[in-house]
């Protein structure tokens, strides 16, 4: 597998180019889609999943959106290469076969054109998703539903008047809609506010997750805040619903900033400069350890604290320091479970700051 | 640890309870903390999908009931598979099992009606663009928005079927 036959190696986000870059850090939208008559996920036979890839990618070659993409099949590739997918946040940890002792399934595959994707026989025959730098939710819903109305042409979707599209999870039924964005939050969690505004977020029909989606554990800081509905209200109610929440939310974060700034400054410097230090001079750095650093670099770059390094840096970091990565990058025939990864992870951080000072 | 109230059976349960600034832990059994009122999880949900509720974190405990057995005809699932992994067979299921569907779906999503984009599979005789289909639609909508109690979408209906009449 070339990775490099992806532009911007699909993560075109990372450019910090999209409205509140430096709070948000992505918006993301997918849509789950069944082929009518196919049995799902669960059920299916491997030439069942056979015959849903070879539709979607016949039909992705002759439509507009996906007429060019990149296709990797994650059922032939290996291990390492699987995982740098998913930390790129292309395909899941199901879909990359990454849970302990599993394999990807049959068919198991990823589309990619720009900043769009289709995941093939994940838990629904397909997810259709779209990544989009900052919190712009309107630009990424109508990449995503242009693929959707253009590969819904193509291949006969399974709908039911009542319940709307169909999924292999009733959770997702109706729209099978999840938007999602990706949100540092590193003031309200100093300023303990954080369970508060969590706690809201239930109330109000929304969820939020770690780094890597459902399941995954809160690092850095960072959060994935998504709707928790998908049926009974429109595409437009969820999207606007969530737009508004986070709108407050990123409001609340900046508001705990300037307490911060306010009632702490000395301490609040010290912490952005002590955290840039050690990213810039550790000669061992656990991915744990290099999240709360970034983490805290990234507060004080968006305070004005520290001069740099910019966002795409940061948002470099985040993604590269990961365990397949580095392995990939360093080139020594590491795996991503190798011993001394934290010597390599530490070296690169110091590498990419170096060429970009603050 | 033995329960602190009976001494037989072992303790699953630690109570802990504030009185006069003080905490007092008690370690019981499932039987003596339902005799003082926790709730254990031991008497909830008996409906058919109560396990997938539970792994949902709505409460609820594998019950059997008598719905269990029922089979989708298209792929062979029962509702009882559905129940144990929260996954569907296949697009029928949903027609097999819609009166339990239906009712989880209220549960998750508060309604069960789609009001989103509608999907006009490709080859069929499209009816989208046909408004009197349409307004058929719309009142078969409306009629299962009364009958769910979903008022505030009943009001919305209402409002574009009269500007369709």
């Amino acid at each position: 597998m070339d990775l490099s036959l992806l532009p911007d190696g699909g993560m075109r986000w990372l450019d910090a180019a999209g409205p509140k870059s430096t709070i948000v850090l992505s918006t993301r939208i997918r849509l789950a889609r069944n082929v009518r008559g196919i049995p799902f996920s669960q059920r299916a036979k491997d030439e069942d999943r056979t015959a849903v890839f070879d539709r979607v990618s016949e039909a992705a070659a002759s439509s507009d959106h996906l007429g060019a993409a990149v296709t990797f099949r994650l059922d032939q590739m290996e291990r390492p290469d699987r995982q740098i997918l998913h930390e790129r946040h292309l395909v899941s940890k199901e879909l990359a076969g990454l849970e302990r002792e599993s394999r990807p399934r049959a068919g198991a595959a990823l589309l990619v054109q720009d900043q769009v994707g289709v995941m093939v026989n994940e838990e629904d025959h397909l997810r259709l998703h779209g990544m989009w730098s900052g919190f712009d939710l309107e630009d990424a819903y109508a990449a995503v539903e242009a693929v959707d109305a253009e590969l819904g042409r193509l291949v006969p979707f399974a709908f039911h008047p009542e319940f709307g599209y169909l999924t292999s999870c009733p959770t997702n039924a109706g729209t099978g809609l999840r938007a999602s964005v990706l949100i540092h939050l590193p003031g309200l969690v100093l300023t303990k506010e954080i369970n508060k505004v969590l706690q809201g977020l239930a109330q109000v029909g929304l969820t939020f997750r770690g780094l890597y989606g459902e399941g995954s554990e809160v690092v850095g800081n960072f959060f994935q805040l998504s709707n928790q509905t998908t049926l009974g209200k429109t595409e437009d109610e969820l999207i606007d619903h969530l737009g508004k929440i986070v709108r407050q939310v990123v409001e609340y974060e900046e508001q705990a900033r300037d307490v911060l700034l306010r009632t702490a400054p000395e301490e609040v410097e010290d912490k952005t400069w002590r955290a840039y230090g050690l990213l810039k001079h550790a000669r061992r750095l656990s991915f744990e350890e290099a999240m709360n650093l970034l983490s805290g670099v990234r507060l004080g770059v968006g305070l004005g604290l520290l001069p740099g390094p910019g966002v795409y840096t940061l948002n470099k970091l985040l993604i590269y320091t990961q365990p397949a990565h580095l392995a990939a990058m360093d080139g020594a025939g590491r795996s991503p479970g190798d011993r001394e990864l934290p010597t390599v992870r530490a070296a690169f951080v110091r590498r990419l700051l170096e060429a970009e000072p603050s | 640890m033995l329960c602190d109230n009976c001494k037989e059976r072992d303790a699953i349960i630690n109570l802990t309870q504030v009185e006069h600034d003080s905490k007092v832990t008690l370690h019981l059994c499932e039987q003596c903390a339902q005799q003082k009122g926790v709730e254990t999880g031991g008497a909830v949900l008996k409906t058919p999908l109560g396990g997938f509720l539970t792994a949902l974190g709505k409460g609820g405990a594998l019950v059997p009931t008598p719905s269990d057995g029922l089979r989708c005809p298209a792929c062979g699932s029962t509702l009882r598979d559905f129940r144990d992994s929260g996954r569907l067979g296949c697009d029928q299921c949903y027609a097999s099992f819609d009166v339990h569907l239906r009712d989880l779906l209220r549960r998750l999503h508060g309604s069960s009606q789609h009001v989103g984009e509608r999907y006009q599979i490709p080859g069929e005789r499209g009816d989208a663009g046909d408004p009197r289909s349409r307004l058929l639609e719309l009142k078969a909508q409306l009629r299962r928005a009364v009958e769910g109690e979903n008022f505030e979408l009943a009001a919305e209906l209402r409002d574009r079927i009269r500007v369709l009449e």
